[in-house]
């Protein structure tokens, strides 16, 4: 399975290996990665993307599991993306959120990929847009992404997802003061987990005063939902909700939206490849040692060296 | 980035030698996938299936591995993962470490082993990209 095409039509068809390998060369970040989520993205669009976060702890992975075995059984087939930190001085990682997941993994519908966040800040890994694409083109229904759940700074989920899921626990009230800016403006959806235990409605009320104070679209009003993941209870509610949301997306146009908003970021991901591309040649000739000396010396401008490079290298295409 | 899937079939409840080896692993700078106890042979080979794993590190503390490894090998022979290499940590008395090899598992490490020596056989036949 080396060559692109063999496995274009092996996502397509859905093969476990074809994604699975897809996913890698996306993750490497290598022209054929880059080229393969260029050209699948035209197939996607169907799928519905759902975003899970929030702090460490408060158990998205056992929710993403529960919610996955519910929207099985409602018949979706399920993609699952699951990021985890690298470690920011060997490059490493301990990818674990498989552990939470074992029951709904080994089912065919169902394909969970973990991705280490790569040194990329945000809480998602930069692979992410193109994992989506890749899950979305090979026909899942669902794509759900539990981000890295450091709190604050995972703002970029709401690019990725149509449908942000916050997931909080009780016991977090001061927490969620703390979190408040970051994470309750890009909550679509508040999931109190692990609502079994002391709190829960205290912790349901804080979210409620929370969320009167922000509302970006006054016509969705977030949803708070109690769910214990760990027994499943809660899953028909979350389903509701996200049925819901897709619904409002759809009668607002805001999906035609969102689609339009990623494939301007795609042609813009295609251009600064081109320009990676330019660059990269470029440096090959025996003119880039004399432009490099002339910008260093003051005496050409690296704005019109850019633009002599780009002439001289379109010529040659 | 070398990628690995530390893995415990069978129904041994030691998980401890297996987290040892997943820390080793990532302070060397690999992603380790890391599955927790009680695995089938499925579920491990489904696992390395869907990661996409260079190498697969099986730890089988049980006594189970003549049983286990013969079967995961050849889940891996049917889903062409021919190019996973395979390793085996655990409690594999010395008689036994030759069938595992003709198994196809290309090392053995015991208790007691340096973990820089499994970083080291790794980076060696694992080319990193």
């Amino acid at each position: 399975m080396k060559d692109l095409d063999d496995l274009k039509q092996g996502v397509f068809q859905g093969q476990k290996r074809a994604i699975a390998r897809g996913l890698t060369w996306i993750e490497q970040g290598r022209q054929e990665g880059k080229l393969l989520a260029q050209q699948l993205f035209a197939h996607g669009g169907r799928a519905h993307v759902i975003g899970v976060t929030g702090s460490p702890g408060v158990g998205k992975s056992t929710l993403v599991n529960a919610l996955t075995l519910h929207l099985r059984h409602e018949g979706y087939k399920v993609g699952i993306l699951a990021v985890d930190p690298s470690s920011p001085f060997t490059g490493g990682a301990i990818l674990g959120d498989r552990i939470r997941m074992q029951d709904s993994v080994m089912d065919p519908g169902v394909f969970m990929r973990s991705l280490a966040s790569r040194g990329h800040l945000g809480g998602l890994s930069r692979a992410t847009f193109g994992a989506l694409t890749l899950l979305d083109a090979a026909g899942f229904d669902k794509i759900l992404i539990e981000t890295v759940g450091a709190g604050q700074s995972e703002v970029e989920i709401m690019q990725m997802a149509h449908t942000t899921m916050v997931v909080l626990a009780p016991g977090m009230g001061d927490d969620i003061q703390a979190i408040k800016a970051g994470i309750l403006e890009i909550g679509q959806i508040f999931v109190v987990n692990k609502a079994d235990r002391d709190g829960a409605d205290h912790t349901v009320r804080s979210i409620r005063s929370m969320l009167g104070l922000t509302s970006e679209h006054p016509e969705w009003m977030p949803p708070i939902i109690k769910t214990v993941a760990e027994d499943g209870r809660g899953m028909e509610e979350v389903n509701q909700a996200l049925f819901r949301h897709h619904q409002y997306l759809t009668e607002h146009g805001l999906l035609d939206r969102f689609r339009w908003t990623q494939t301007e970021h795609v042609i813009e991901q295609a251009v600064s490849d081109l320009g990676e591309r330019l660059v990269r040649k470029a440096r090959l000739e025996n003119s880039w040692a004399k432009r490099v000396v002339a910008v260093g010396e003051g005496s050409a401008d690296p704005d019109r060296v850019a633009e002599e490079i780009w002439r001289h290298t379109i010529q040659e295409d | 980035m070398i990628r690995v899937l530390v893995a415990k079939p069978g129904l041994d409840g030691h998980d401890r030698g297996a987290k040892v080896i997943a820390r080793a692993l990532r302070d060397a700078g690999m992603e380790v996938v890391y599955t927790g106890l009680h695995q089938s042979p499925e579920q491990v080979v489904d696992a390395a299936l869907s990661e996409d794993v260079d190498v697969l590190a099986l730890s089988i503390l049980s006594g189970a591995h003549p049983t286990l490894v013969p079967r995961i090998m050849e889940l891996v022979r049917q889903n062409h993962m021919d190019d996973v290499l395979i390793l085996l940590g655990g409690i594999i008395p010395e008689d036994d470490v030759e069938d595992m090899v003709q198994a196809g598992v290309a090392k053995v490490f015991g208790p007691g082993t340096d973990t820089n020596d499994i970083v080291r056989f790794i980076r060696e036949r694992v080319k990193d990209e």
